[in-house]
């Protein structure tokens, strides 16, 4: 019984992903994770990143022993008449591999107690920016069965499942829910946070650049829950700005109606409304 | 008349379409075919007589491990359905709404009706007979563990058929799973079968606590028990801490469904929070109870087939107790994105860390056991064996997972879902293997075949990695978990039908093993020296199976690993010649721990469906069996030295 499955299973993984790059999964729109295009994505994709590394060199030392000891120490027909030694414990070796461990929890727990207490506060602001949008901007995020509601307080918008931000300036996402929590991720700019009803949390993203971004709940909510999903447009500070005017004058105002159809649990597509309070 | 047909179509499901009509003809050829055999081979006196009013902890055991082999079919099943619906995007094979409740019942079957009847099945298999006792210290307590868990699993399947499953996922979190949101039955039956069998959880608990304290042989201190024994120990403790808080958790819940209370509600001042705060403040816990008793057994098995003893009994011993201590203040960690803060987020952070080094203390131990030994892989060796990588990758993506700037990227994402399958199936599942291929001709005489078991190995260990692996990218592909189906143009396709195809895989797996029981039962090899693998602890000192008061004369220990130092000393286990038999006392069979779950049943399916008679009519049940009990005088026997005598002499022990 020779112990070859592991290299079968590195044989996989390699064929896998050979597989992937043949059917272009390589591009990095499919890894939003793994691409971040935005500061808070950004520095959550190094800790990854970091942790990764300090995990696969655990991975690899405990692996090397593994095998080698499983090989070596088989039992083979020439060594029948073999006698193991009884062997109570090594004070020495114990302590090392419990010193080795805490050595590793600490590089790791340093950089992660100092990056969840950044994340609280807004990320950079790119000064030229700031000036045409402001130093940050407030979106009220509802999320509904199933469907997702941005209120924009300061501009008096109202949009439904897609969310438009200027790129470069911190959004400032102030997340609840109409009803069964879920969660608001979009992975490309950063990780997700719940919405409870009840509860308002705060979530700051930015996005480097102009773009268009998948986002999507998390947690399930019942029956549309896959199809939960909404774009983030991030459009330069300058069409930004004029989109937040012809909204205001093109989009037609919330109505008690509209409210009522977006409360209802069911689908819907994008819309967008020039009040935040229907009438 | 129109009005009944139309509630009974819709009660009992006739509606949903065909995966329900073939489920209800499953279950009605089973069914028959069960009464039919019983009936034929006129097998009722002694299925009632020699398992459904036993009190006999090895009987008990083995049916604990036969309800976990058939949940583990039922969760496995509802897995390959997943799977099938997610090999490629929008597929129609599954509607949403079946493919939520299959997704409940699926992790809700796997932990609570597989996870922890195997478990708790080795706990009765194994440790009475390690620290040489004749039963648990409360075997009539111990059958109604039993009965109350099948029962409850036996309601919680109900469901697929009759009503409507839950549709809420395994953790249930409120406010969707409130009445508001989720009409119907479905909820109930996960709150009331939990319940349920969590009593008898919380019970044997409190039965194998005791048992260890108070029921060990003479010599056998604490640090002399076998590493298992010393797992279920622990794990006793963690179960009286963890599972009340799930009860309490599941009866707000359940008085929110069935009495219109505000304890997790969206309006009337609920806090739906707190449930999540209660459900993992069991929750994480409930996840150590399930691995820890394995890490007792892959001590035992790897120390066995290496020949030696286990390298480090103390730090094992530190270790698992450290374990079981931080284990109680990390359950945040699977909240980190309900915005609790950075300085709570941290504290979680890393005292989720900090698991790892009890843990890697316990990996590294394992292999200085095996340092220098001679390996027998013998299929127990080989599943043990593949623990330690594919659980090493579960806990260190653990720790991946712990940095919580990190988790909000993983949260949710199959990223999580890989991770946690990683530590379940490659943890507890291979682990329950592992001990089914070592412990199995203790409990039925048999050894399992090995050719069959290393198929099983080899089929299992690579599906599960070929399905598993996958979803780490899945995850850094930006898919959740819970999605009843995806739309193409993702890059998610390949990789989900490459993992749908290790899942059947793994379903091959399944299939050789329940083939190698067969066949063994059949032709396989006798054990007849009652120490097949040339054992160290108690248990194999005894006959396979033992006999019904395990041991004849109570041994007395010298020292770790008792029996091996009996075998090198040469001394027998019925002591030296001159010690005579002795009457043996023995717990008698009592039928009311089935009959007083069958009330508990019916008491349940009136929660259900709040139908309020029933539920009276069964609680009156539980109470008139639990007042009989009272006054219950004559519970227990003697077994004649005759007896004792003859056994013996078949075992050629005299």
């Amino acid at each position: 019984m020779k112990p070859k499955g592991r290299r079968v299973g590195g044989l996989i993984a390699l064929i896998g992903f050979t597989v992937l790059a043949l059917t272009g999964c390589d591009s990095p729109e499919y890894w939003p994770v793994l691409s971040p295009q935005g500061p808070v994505a950004r520095s959550e994709y190094y800790l990854i990143i970091y942790s990764f590394v300090l995990m696969l060199l655990v991975v690899l030392a405990v692996f090397i022993l593994f095998f080698w000891v499983i090989i070596k120490y088989r039992a083979r027909p020439d060594n029948a008449d073999y006698v193991p030694p009884e062997i109570e414990g090594n004070a020495k070796l114990e302590t090392l591999w419990t010193v080795i461990p805490i050595l590793v929890v600490i590089a790791l727990a340093i950089p992660t107690v100092a990056v969840t207490y950044r994340l609280v506060y807004p990320p950079k602001v790119e000064a030229a920016t700031a000036k045409v949008v402001g130093k940050s901007i407030t979106i009220d995020v509802i999320s509904e069965q199933w469907k997702w509601v941005f209120k924009y307080p300061a501009q008096n918008i109202e949009t439904v499942n897609y969310v438009n931000i200027p790129a470069g300036v911190p959004v400032n996402f102030q997340l609840t829910s109409s009803g069964p929590m879920n969660t608001f991720w979009v992975p490309a700019l950063g990780g997700m946070e719940f919405t409870m009803p009840h509860m308002d949390l705060r979530l700051w993203l930015e996005a480097d650049h102009p773009g268009s971004y998948l986002g999507r709940g998390g947690q399930y909510n019942g029956r549309g829950f896959a199809h939960m999903t909404f774009t983030v447009n991030a459009l330069s500070p300058t069409d930004f700005e004029n989109w937040v005017k012809s909204a205001q004058q093109t989009a037609p105002k919330l109505t008690k109606q509209a409210e009522a159809q977006i409360n209802q649990p069911g689908l819907i597509g994008k819309l967008t409304f020039s009040s935040t309070t229907p009438q | 008349m129109h009005g009944v047909v139309n509630w009974a179509v819709h009660f009992f499901m006739l509606d949903e379409g065909p995966l329900i009509w073939l489920s209800d003809f499953l279950i009605i050829c089973a069914s028959l075919g069960i009464v039919g055999v019983l009936t034929k081979f006129r097998l009722w006196k002694w299925l009632w007589d020699e398992w459904l009013t036993t009190v006999d902890h090895k009987k008990i055991g083995i049916m604990y491990m036969i309800a976990a082999i058939l949940m583990l079919f039922r969760g496995g099943t509802d897995g390959l359905l997943m799977r099938a619906q997610l090999a490629w995007p929008n597929m129609h094979f599954l509607s949403a709404d079946h493919y939520d409740q299959i997704f409940t019942t699926h992790g809700t079957i796997m932990i609570l009706f597989m996870a922890m009847p195997a478990i708790i099945g080795f706990f009765n298999v194994a440790v009475p007979l390690q620290i040489g006792c004749r039963d648990v210290a409360f075997p009539y307590l111990n059958a109604i563990s039993f009965w109350l868990f099948f029962f409850a699993a036996m309601l919680f399947n109900l469901s697929f058929v009759v009503g409507g499953s839950p549709d809420g996922g395994w953790t249930s979190y409120p406010p969707y799973v409130e009445n508001q949101f989720d009409p119907g039955p479905g909820e109930n039956y996960y709150l009331v079968a939990l319940s349920i069998s969590g009593i008898g959880t919380i019970a044997t608990g409190i039965n194998f606590l005791v048992t260890i304290l108070r029921m060990r042989a003479p010599g056998m201190t604490f640090m002399r028990m076998p590493m298992f024994t010393w797992s279920v120990f622990v794990t006793s403790v963690i179960i009286l801490f963890a599972f009340p808080v799930l009860t309490v958790a599941l009866g707000l819940l359940l008085i929110d469904r069935d009495f219109g209370s505000h304890f997790f509600t969206v309006d009337g001042g609920g806090a739906p929070m707190q449930y999540v705060n209660l459900f993992w403040f069991w929750g994480h816990p409930e996840v150590y109870i399930v691995i820890l008793p394995i890490f007792g057994l892959m001590s035992e098995v790897i120390s066995t087939f290496s020949h030696k003893r286990i390298f480090g009994y103390s730090a094992m011993v530190v270790s698992m107790v450290a374990i079981a201590i931080l284990s109680f203040v990390t359950w945040v960690h699977h909240f980190f994105t309900m915005g609790a803060g950075p300085g709570v987020n941290s504290f979680f952070g890393v005292s989720t860390m900090a698991i790892a080094i009890p843990t890697g203390v316990k990996v590294f131990n394992w292999i200085f056991t095996m340092h220098k030994g001679r390996l027998e892989f013998k299929s127990a060796m080989l599943w043990s064996l593949g623990v330690i990588p594919n659980f090493l990758i579960g806990g260190l993506t653990g720790v991946m997972l712990a940095v919580p700037p990190a988790d909000y990227q993983y949260h949710n994402s199959y990223f999580l879902i890989a991770h946690f399958h990683y530590t379940l199936i490659g943890g507890t599942v291979f682990g329950v293997f592992s001990g089914l291929y070592y412990w199995w001709p203790k409990m039925f005489g048999v050894l399992l075949n090995e050719k069959l078991g290393r198929w099983h190995f080899w089929t299992f260990m690579i599906g599960f990695n070929i399905c598993f692996f996958p979803q780490f990218f899945l995850g850094f592909m930006g898919m959740t978990r819970r999605m009843y189906t995806y739309p193409a143009g993702y890059g998610w396709g390949v990789v989900n039908l490459i993992s749908t195809i290790g899942a059947f895989l793994m379903g091959v797996g399944f299939i050789i093993f329940v083939y190698n029981v067969l066949w063994s039962a059949r032709y396989g090899e006798r054990d007849t020296t009652g120490d097949p693998w040339d054992g160290r602890t108690l248990e194999w000192a005894t006959t396979s199976p033992a006999p019904h008061y395990n041991f004849a004369i109570i041994p007395t220990v010298k020292g770790r690993d008792a029996w091996w130092l009996m075998k090198q000393s040469g001394e027998p286990i019925n002591g030296p010649k001159d010690v005579p038999f002795r009457p043996i006392h023995m717990p008698n069979n009592s039928g009311r721990p089935f009959i007083m779950s069958v009330f508990f049943f019916l008491m349940g399916a009136g929660f259900v469906f709040q139908w309020w008679i029933l539920a009276i009519i069964g609680f009156v049940g539980v109470l008139i069996c639990m007042a009989q009990r009272s006054f219950e005088y004559d519970d227990s026997h003697y077994i004649p030295v005759e007896e004792i005598e003859k056994t013996e002499a078949a075992a050629g022990r005299l």
